[in-house]
């Protein structure tokens, strides 16, 4: 597990902030630039993953907590139990590529698709109107935050079958799909290359397909979207508060974007900087 | 004086043995006890319940059983035993097809009486709440939650971890898989490994020698996941040349991984072993007419039997143990696999990929404690076959 630690100096009243690790780069560059403009704060940001955050949250042990999923209604009990009231603030967005092979001629699909694609139901291109070919489907592993929204929003909450191919990295999907004339995966809007190729997605029966872009991402057309989420206990708003304004700022959403994020408000930071690919 | 630093130094490491053994002792027992506590814990996911309307009669569903409900797999309550009628589900999430944001009010505070007056409502849902949803009064009924079964854990042939309401544990193929990758990965490195080592000690000059040793013990010294990046991007997509595959990811590009990672142990080990015979026999066997192949094959060979069979002993439990390379090239689908040409999945690659995020204490973390468990005892076995092979040469040779 990465584990980053960014330590600027000790001074008194650090903020901590832990979870995520979709979140932590992006968190990391906010914080570099937060530090600039304010000499005297201090914040240390470590990854480990959205529940390990959450859980930090409940033991006190961070200020701010990253995650790349809503929090769970069981910890959301655990956090009432302690007696803890949780902010929510959404800090980005986060849109979700579905890739295959640059050889493959299949560019658009719907969900309904995906989803029989993915639990196996469908396993040939051609009934997908491709070529005559096994569809290998890779997927993240069952710890990945990326996992759970996929099959949330594309699944719609039914498992994956027991054959996908679980890869530990984005990187390792990328590779693959490469490499893999029947390859299906999707992986983050940031990690997109020139290696594999982007499908277009429907989410209305194939009305309208759109492809993944940072554009249509933020107007709402593409529809495989995350919202990325800092928890702070309320009581701490004081000390947490400077930093979360200046993630929503101007400035800290623009670094959203310059990261490959969605920002939250498009209207404000949006330069018209076309991401898609 | 002496005397002193004598016993000091007795005592010192009588402590430190009796620490260590403990210590080890201590660490085995924790694995142990959280790997026996997923048969404590219950099918489904704790603080939730799966109602249903009290005129339906099917009070029992398995974790399998569950998980082909929610998956819509299985749609008529009749293939559960209850009565002809299809199955509707529900989770916390369609809260917005049934109901209105009005309707539920702000904090969502009439939710449990809606979701309970709908399930009263239609005879053939099934809701998956949590239980603190649901008012004391509802006139529902609950599917009985009973506690993980071993038949289920190790007879199992799904592994889905995190699926809800019901995990499913079933480690039949991580266990076949992990088998299957090491089993192929010595039959690969054997031959090679046995024959470099003769070659070694036996025919290549001193010189030779000298430049091979190292060479191979270096190889020892990259680390796995170097090696399973090598693996990825040079031997998947030759095998998926060479045997024509859709997927190049299979157990075949693990085993050639492992082999090539546990070369360096069976050579060294077995050079070393060979190398120790003992002079006199080797000039004793050459004086009585043997050609040098035969004395290879019959008098050094079979002397140094038990290094060579410890040396492959260390490469089998680097090949059943290693992670990162195998985690990068076997495609980790967690199905049984029929031949090695398919993707399967590793028992410690399976740990290493989800206990990041396993919440701690619960049904998944254990189960990753229990295949751990498993791993312990495959190891041990293997360690007990060595024992019984070395004492038999021992007794053979005396």
């Amino acid at each position: 597990m990465a584990i980053a630690l960014f330590v600027i100096c000790a001074t008194a009243g650090a903020q901590r902030i832990k979870g995520s690790d979709t979140l932590l780069p992006l968190t990391q560059e906010l914080a570099e630039e937060y530090l600039a403009s304010h000499p005297d704060g201090d914040v240390v940001v470590t990854g480990g993953g959205t529940g390990v955050g959450i859980s930090a949250l409940l033991e006190n042990t961070t200020d701010i907590a990253m995650a790349s999923r809503r929090i769970k209604f069981g910890e959301k009990m655990k956090l009432a139990s302690e007696n803890l009231n949780a902010a929510e603030v959404i800090v980005a967005y986060d849109a979700l590529a579905v890739v295959v092979n640059p050889s493959n001629p299949v560019d658009s699909l719907t969900r309904e698709q995906l989803e029989a694609i993915f639990r196996g139901k469908i396993t040939n291109w051609k009934d997908v109107g491709g070529e005559d070919r096994k569809i290998v489907v890779y997927s993240r592993e069952t710890s990945s935050g990326t996992y759970e929204f996929f099959k949330e929003s594309v699944l719609d909450n039914k498992n994956y079958m027991s054959g996908v191919l679980s890869m530990p990295a984005t990187g390792a999907i990328i590779q693959s799909v490469r490499q893999t004339k029947g390859a299906i995966g999707y992986i983050g809007l940031a990690y997109l290359n020139r290696y594999v190729k982007p499908v277009a997605v429907s989410y209305d029966g194939g009305l309208s397909y759109a492809m993944p872009s940072v554009d249509a991402a933020a107007d709402g057309s593409y529809p495989v979207v995350r919202p990325l989420y800092y928890y702070y206990n309320v009581e701490k708003e004081g000390e947490v508060g400077a930093f979360v304004s200046f993630a929503l700022s101007d400035q800290g959403q623009a670094s959203v974007l310059r990261q490959g994020f969605v920002p939250v408000n498009m209207e404000d930071s949006s330069s018209g900087e076309d991401m898609s690919l | 004086m002496k005397k002193i630093a004598d016993k000091t130094v007795r005592w010192v490491l009588t402590a430190s043995g009796f620490v260590t053994s403990v210590v080890i002792l201590l660490i085995i027992g924790f694995l142990f006890t959280e790997g026996a506590g997923l048969f404590g814990e219950k099918v489904i996911e704790e603080g939730y319940v799966l109602a249903v309307n009290k005129d339906n009669p099917v009070r029992v569903l398995d974790a399998a059983q569950i998980k082909a409900v929610f998956d819509e797999d299985m749609t008529n309550w009749k293939e559960a035993g209850g009565p002809d009628l299809p199955i509707e589900t529900f989770r916390l999430e369609d809260m917005d097809e049934y109901f209105t944001e009005e309707q539920l009010g702000p904090q969502y505070e009439n939710a449990g009486t809606l979701i309970t007056s709908l399930v009263a409502s239609s005879p053939g849902m099934v809701a998956f709440v949590p239980e603190s949803m649901i008012p004391d009064d509802a006139r529902l009924v609950f599917i009985e939650d009973c506690n993980i079964s071993p038949e289920e854990v190790f007879a199992g042939t799904e592994w889905y971890p995190t699926a809800t309401p019901a995990p499913l544990f079933g480690i039949l193929p991580l266990l076949a898989g992990t088998l299957w990758v090491s089993f192929f990965a010595i039959l690969i490195a054997l031959p090679f490994g046995i024959s470099i080592a003769v070659y070694m000690s036996e025919v290549a000059s001193e010189r030779v020698r000298g430049f091979l040793k190292p060479v191979i013990e270096l190889l020892n010294g990259i680390p796995s996941v170097v090696y399973g990046f090598f693996g990825l991007i040079i031997i998947v997509p030759l095998l998926q040349q060479v045997f024509g595959l859709p997927v190049g990811e299979s157990g075949l590009a693990g085993s050639i991984v492992l082999a090539i990672m546990a070369l360096p142990t069976i050579v060294t080990v077995a050079d070393d072993a060979m190398r120790n015979c003992p002079g006199a026999l080797r000039e004793g066997s050459l004086a009585l007419g043997a050609t040098r192949w035969q004395t290879v094959a019959r008098v050094v060979i079979p002397s140094s039997m038990s290094g060579i069979a410890s040396g492959v002993v260390l490469g089998i439990g680097r090949a059943i143990g290693e992670t990162m390379a195998v985690l990068m090239v076997t495609g980790n689908a967690a199905v049984v696999p029929h031949s090695i040409l398919e993707p399967l999945r590793t028992i410690p690659a399976t740990i290493a990929a989800e206990l990041g995020e396993a919440p701690a204490g619960g049904a998944h973390y254990q189960s990753l404690f229990l295949l751990g468990v498993i791993l312990f005892f495959i190891t041990f076995f293997i360690n007990l076959c060595v024992e019984y092979i070395s004492s038999r040469n021992r007794a053979k040779n005396s």
